[in-house]
This record gives C-alpha cells, sequence and structure tokens, in this order.
C-alpha cells in the first residue's frame, strides 16, 4: 500500500471541504477500499474518512413512508433497525459477507462504488429508492450507470438512501463462497403499481431491471409466470466461477426463488 | 505520522502510525501483540479478528488512526484475571478445537462475539456466524462444537461427522 495521509471529519460540510484537496477519496467502511489499496489499483494522497460523521449513521422513516438510511450505517445495524421496517432489506443486508465486515462495512460505500456483484445495489433498484448526496436526489434508475460507474461527481458523497417500502420483497443469491459476494443475485419488489426486479453479479454492465421478468410478474404474480423465462447471455460476465451462460441461467433461477418465496 | 492513542485489553497503548498502518500492525509490531494473526491480509480468513467498541472487525482491513480513542479487545486480553484460560478458550482446549493455532484467535474472537449477541446459539447460527474465519485444519466440526459447549450447551449429541 502506498501511503497517504488521512482526515477524519466530523461533519459532513468538514468532509465535503476535505475532499477538494488533491487526490482526495473518501473512505467508509474500507471493507472494498483498503484491499483495493493493498493491491495498489488505488493510490489517493488523501482519505476523507465519513465514519465519524454522526449526521450520516442511522435510520428512519420519514413522512412518505420511506426507510431513509444514513450513508454511513453499517450492514450489521441495517440488519438489526430494519428487521421490523422493510424485513428484506435487514435479510440482504444480514447475509453481506461476514459477522466482521457487516460490522465495518456500509451501505453508502457499497452504492458509491457500485460492484458488478454487490448485494445494495440490487435492493436500491429494486425498490426504486431515492440515493441522496451533499449536492442532490438521484433516482435509482438514473444513479447506476455501469460497472463500477454513478452519477456520482468528482467530491459528490452519498449521504443517505430513501426507500420506499414494496408490498412484499424478497432478496435471493447464490454464494460465490470464496468471496461472500453474490455469484448471481435478484431482487424482487412488488408495489401496488407493479414488480420490479433488479439483478447483480451477472453483468457486465452492473446491477440492471430485468424486464421482461416485470413484465411477466406484473400480469401475474407466481413463479410460474417467470418459470420459462429466460436471459440472453451476451453481456454477461464469464470468469472462472461461472460462465456468462450459466450466469443467464441462475438469473432465472434466482427470480424464481424470491418470486416462490412471497408470492 | 499522526500519533493514536486507544484502550487495549483495558490498558492505554498509544504510538506514532502512517495512515496506512493497519489495526493489525499497529497490535502486532508497536504494541507486540501478536496473538492477533494476519493470515490472508485480503479480509477473507478471519484470523486478525478483534473486537472495537465491542464489535468483532478484521484488523487488517482497518486503520488504526480509525481505531484512534477506542477500546480494543484482542486475545491477549480474553484469559481471566487469575491467568487461567476463559470458558471459551477452555472449551477450544476441551474439545480439540483448534490443530495448529493459527486461526484460533480469530475464532475465539469470533465466538466471543456471537455468544454476547446470541448466547445460546444453534449449530447452524454458529456455523453461519464462523463464514468469515477460515480454519484449514480441523475441518471445523470441535470449533463449532468448543463454541456450542462454551455456551453451556450439551454437545454429547454432537457426533464428529
Amino acid at each position: 500500500m502506498y501511503n497517504f495521509d488521512v482526515e477524519q471529519p466530523t461533519t459532513l460540510a468538514d468532509a465535503v471541504q476535505a475532499l477538494s484537496r488533491d487526490e482526495a477519496q473518501p473512505l467508509s467502511g474500507g471493507q472494498t477500499l483498503i484491499p483495493t489499496l493493498k493491491a495498489r489499483l488505488a493510490a489517493p494522497s488523501v482519505l476523507v474518512s465519513l465514519s465519524g460523521i454522526d449526521e450520516m449513521k442511522g435510520v428512519c422513516s420519514d413522512d412518505a413512508g420511506r426507510v431513509c438510511i444514513g450513508a454511513a450505517t453499517t450492514h450489521a445495524t441495517v440488519a438489526r433497525e430494519v428487521a421490523d421496517l422493510y424485513p428484506a432489506l435487514a435479510g440482504l443486508a444480514a447475509r453481506i459477507g461476514d459477522p466482521a465486515v457487516r460490522n465495518r462495512g456500509t451501505i453508502g460505500g457499497s452504492v458509491a462504488n457500485n460492484d458488478p456483484s454487490a448485494c445494495y445495489p440490487a435492493a436500491v433498484l429494486a425498490s426504486g429508492a431515492t440515493v441522496v448526496t451533499n449536492k442532490r436526489e438521484i433516482a435509482a434508475d438514473d444513479y447506476f450507470q455501469g460497472m463500477f460507474e454513478t452519477a456520482l461527481k468528482e467530491g459528490e458523497i452519498v449521504t443517505e438512501v430513501k426507500f420506499p417500502v414494496p408490498e412484499a420483497a424478497h432478496y435471493e443469491k447464490i454464494l460465490q463462497p470464496a468471496s461472500r459476494f453474490p455469484l448471481v443475485a435478484v431482487f424482487v419488489a412488488k408495489f401496488p403499481d407493479g414488480v420490479r426486479v433488479a439483478v447483480t453479479g451477472a453483468s457486465n454492465n452492473g446491477v440492471f431491471r430485468w424486464s421482461d421478468a416485470e413484465a411477466a410478474l406484473g400480469g401475474d404474480f407466481s413463479a410460474q409466470a417467470v418459470a420459462d423465462l429466460k436471459i440472453d447471455s451476451a453481456d454477461m460476465i464469464s470468469d472462472l466461477h461461472g460462465t456468462a451462460e450459466y450466469r443467464a441461467h441462475l438469473v432465472g433461477v434466482m427470480t424464481k426463488r424470491a418470486v416462490a418465496a412471497i408470492a | 505520522m499522526t500519533q493514536v492513542t486507544m484502550t487495549v485489553n483495558g490498558k492505554a497503548a498509544s504510538g506514532d502510525v502512517e495512515g496506512r498502518t493497519l489495526l493489525a500492525q499497529f497490535l502486532r509490531e508497536d504494541q507486540g501483540l501478536t496473538g492477533t494473526h494476519i493470515g490472508c491480509d485480503t479480509s477473507q480468513c478471519g484470523a486478525c479478528v478483534v473486537h472495537v467498541n465491542g464489535e468483532a472487525v478484521k484488523a487488517c482491513t482497518m486503520f488504526a488512526v480509525e481505531a484512534n480513542g477506542a477500546t480494543v479487545e484482542t486475545i491477549e486480553g480474553q484469559a481471566n484475571a487469575d491467568g487461567s484460560l476463559n470458558v471459551i478458550q477452555q472449551a477450544f482446549q476441551d474439545h480439540h478445537g483448534l490443530q495448529c493455532g493459527f486461526c484460533t484467535p480469530g475464532m475465539v474472537m469470533s465466538a466471543a462475539a456471537l455468544l454476547k449477541e446470541n448466547p445460546k446459539p444453534s449449530e447452524a447460527e454458529v456455523r453461519h456466524y464462523l463464514d468469515g474465519n477460515i480454519c484449514r485444519c480441523t475441518g471445523y466440526h470441535n470449533i463449532v462444537k468448543a463454541i456450542m459447549a462454551a455456551s453451556g450447551q450439551d454437545v454429547s449429541a454432537i457426533a464428529a461427522e
């Protein structure tokens, strides 16, 4: 790891200020960034730690009934505190990585990094959540823009994620046991005005909505409705853990299981 | 260099660290607490698990400056005040929960965190909680058994697989 300075602001305003320094990068829970730094895949000169900023932590509900989660809230805290408000989201948080990772890793870090196999982006996209930054609010549909690509601009910090709560939802994943990331996972969310299906771990373009499944489930919310649905493997990830065809197959299986769990 | 001060196993510990100094390095190289092991150094194996402010974390994936002001517990602080093994450590010995011993500090610290939040875990819960602790010797069976025994449950029915 190359060396760097660490800034530890206690307010969002100070963090934004610190990020204006040359080659500065935000540090949240560090569960992805620290291994990345060790591999010298990133070489910031300043890391701005967000974990001391109390205004970016915690869970609440807003007037619209949305579950609002501060970006610096750990997975373990989400698993505990969202259990009654949005069980499928709490269940997702409770199965990220392992207990020690969940005590450090944060929702904001996961959403800002947009790893193509991360869990949270699937929940954010399937829920039609809103990503709040220090500058603006971004709809999930506009936020995720490809593998490790988001709508975030230089110096912009995710401060909160606001989740509309569906009538029913389920997150189904098949684990890649070495990394404990999903090999493929699907988040299905059923709202009064339609169904949203988000897939992670599968596509070279990162998390995406499977519109064919959404259309099929909109008319008939049953595992049967998606039983014969196939997805094209052309844009799927192919690596030593699984071929593109295998991942495309798993998208169908995970979707079916997710629907079966709640239908 | 930045000066950090934390409470490690009940005692004040301070030192000068670089931004990149990991908590595991600070504990091992600065404080001489080499019981916290670095196995993979990529946050997979869990040999470096310590408690920071009461929560299990991987000390290889946290910077020392992030633990400034924190209360840190390591394997060196687990024994009873008279130096005898604590309940979890004793159970590992009684049930042969280790072979080479490299993963054991992390296993014991993870077990302690588990039993604090779930005093009577089921076997499945123990195995799930140990997701982030890798042992290459024992096949986990006796580790799981030791943790169940440490929680005061009867493990005589847990046969060797």
